[in-house]
């Protein structure tokens, strides 16, 4: 009775759909599941000789992150790698808030534009992203630096005449985080806008709403997902950042993905490395499910309104 | 009337104090490239020298050829898993797990590259690897997959599927119809991701500074080593002629998406 016609569909075989996902999931498994593992294992292991690491349970690197070790093995607190951890976490969520404050208004105002014109700006938008990230960050070496331009312009209009270098402060990998990211920011925020239905607008101007009431109450509220997608796409990029710390933060003001980089390279401390990766990916895990979650209530009060 | 009541004023000198913001580092780049001064900030007249001199830097060339090798290779891999694993989860019946498994391709994203570098190191150190190149081609082709992945299932989901029925109706082969109907419909799709793989392994910073053990020195470890050294003429110059590319590979996929 009920039969469906049986349309002759692309891959008949079932198989064809293991086959098609085969390489994707076997390079993602070899390549970074297992080693995620592996990087979970040398957390709990033993710091080797020589560098390195040897299988032997130990939970050292956690504690690590937390105390130093005195000369009796007696525990004592050490906040220096909390600090990182704060810092990561402060100056990501600085990034974040900053992107979307600069974004709204320039995404907002290319919306308004004629096709052709969108089309430009848009395009100027992510031109800066298809440069290489290195060059983009060292560009602000030379605009920050001790005799850099903005130095050189304060001097020349006599407001300050011996400014300190700029570089190697928070504010510098904050500048620098902001620069590499936002064109994420935008690109998404900016769909939102496209989405938005003028009349609606206009409607709430013709209820007498005022701009800013059309803009708090109407427009922003219904660019939410596009603002909730760049959050998401600025946030956790830079929690892991590490251009931006070792060229705008001079390597002595850390953020854990220099942090991790360097254990694994100059300070030779593999399991440590491993320990602070690990608390690095839950703090990403952390964010994206609470992410999933509020979306998915989202999507739930919506299916039963 | 309707369309002032959109408007918000401010809104556009905002926006062109962002566009200045967005392109004034890069042209503080380009113009103190053609300085003749050694030193950077010290504007010593107009020249090409540094032009000159990073061309015929032996180095710099290495590490060109080192990040054109591994970029390619990485390119055409990540794009051809990125294709199947694509025309599965868009057009594919009955796939089971398609949530996880879309999760599972596009892993690299999830996670921060950071700790994608930490896992190939761990991984490659494990396993005993140490050919420099082969390191960094296994690595930039996993996290080139889902660069590649994304645009090829968006060209897919915009596509009737219709087309793909009709010619199968008509006695087309599975083959037939994806090679002689699929294929050439999307292939705006495929280049824009694979073009996007390309810059994103030419750009990779922290998986090949991390790897970089096996002598095989890419573009960008190279110039982190240059800066390292300090602000030099020269390196404005390479980082010019790197944008020139970068603009010239940026205006083709952009060009690309608009016939979408």
């Amino acid at each position: 009775m009920n039969q469906r016609p049986k349309l002759p569909g692309w891959p008949k075989l079932s198989d064809w759909n293991v086959l098609g996902l085969l390489p994707a999931h076997l390079i993602m498994l070899m390549t970074l599941i297992i080693p995620v593992g592996i990087i979970a294992l040398v957390s709990f292991s033993t710091r080797g000789p020589y560098g390195g690491f040897d299988y032997v349970f130990t939970t050292a690197p956690y504690k690590q992150i937390l105390f130093n070790e005195g000369w009796s093995g007696e525990l004592e607190f050490n906040p220096q790698y909390l600090i990182v951890v704060a810092r990561t976490v402060i100056l990501s969520l600085a990034t974040t808030i900053i992107c979307l404050a600069l974004s709204f208004p320039v995404a907002y105002f290319i919306s308004l534009q004629k096709t052709s014109a969108k089309m430009l700006l848009i395009y100027l938008v992510t031109l800066p992203f298809w440069v290489s990230m290195i060059v983009r960050v060292y560009s602000w070496i030379i605009i920050l630096g001790n005799d850099g331009v903005i130095a050189k312009a304060l001097r020349a209009l006599g407001i300050n005449e011996n400014m300190g270098s700029l570089l190697f402060t928070d504010t510098a990998m904050l500048i620098g985080l902001v620069y590499s990211y936002i064109p994420l920011m935008i690109l998404p925020v900016f769909a939102s806008i496209e989405k938005l239905d003028p009349a609606l607008v206009e409607a709430s101007h013709d209820l007498y709403g005022s701009r800013l009431t059309t803009l708090r109450r109407v427009i922003l509220p219904l660019c939410r997902p596009g603002m909730a997608a760049g959050a998401i796409l600025v946030f956790v990029p830079c929690l892991g950042a590490v251009l931006e710390p070792v060229l705008l933060g001079g390597g002595k003001t850390m953020m854990m993905g220099n942090l991790i980089q360097l254990q694994f390279g100059a300070a030779r401390n593999w399991p440590l490395g491993a320990a602070i990766s690990i608390v690095l990916m839950c703090a990403v895990m952390v964010f994206l499910l609470w992410r999933g979650v509020q979306a998915m209530r989202k999507e739930g009060r919506e299916a039963s309104a | 009337m309707t369309s002032n009541v959109r408007r918000y004023p401010g809104f556009g000198l905002f926006s062109l104090i962002f566009f200045v913001y967005l392109y004034l580092p890069i042209a503080v780049v380009v113009f103190y490239s053609f300085n003749a001064n050694r030193i950077v900030s010290n504007w010593g007249g107009f020249s090409l020298h540094w032009y000159t001199t990073a061309l015929s830097n032996a180095a710099l060339v290495g590490a060109v050829k080192t990040s054109l090798f591994v970029a390619t290779i990485a390119t055409v891999l990540s794009t051809i898993v990125a294709l199947m694993a694509a025309l599965v989860l868009v057009r594919g019946r009955n796939v089971r797990f398609r949530r996880v498994s879309e999760t599972v391709v596009n892993l690299p994203l999830l996670l921060p590259e950071i700790v994608v570098a930490v896992a190939v190191l761990i991984l490659f150190s494990e396993v005993g690897l140490t050919n420099g190149l082969l390191k960094l081609t296994i690595a930039h082709t996993t996290f080139c997959i889902p660069f590649a992945f994304l645009p090829i299932r968006a060209r897919l989901q915009g596509m009737d599927a219709d087309l793909e029925e009709a010619a199968r109706d008509l006695y087309a082969s599975a083959w037939v119809a994806f090679r002689r109907v699929t294929l050439p419909l999307i292939l705006p799709g495929v280049f824009a991701g694979a073009m996007l793989a390309f810059v994103i392994s030419m750009d990779d910073f922290i998986t090949s500074n991390l790897l970089n053990s096996g002598g095989a020195t890419t573009l960008p470890v190279y110039i982190f080593s240059l800066i390292k050294q300090g602000v030099s003429p020269q390196l404005n110059a390479i980082s010019t002629l790197i944008m020139i590319v970068s603009v010239v590979l940026a205006t083709v996929a952009f060009l690309l998406q608009r016939r979408q």
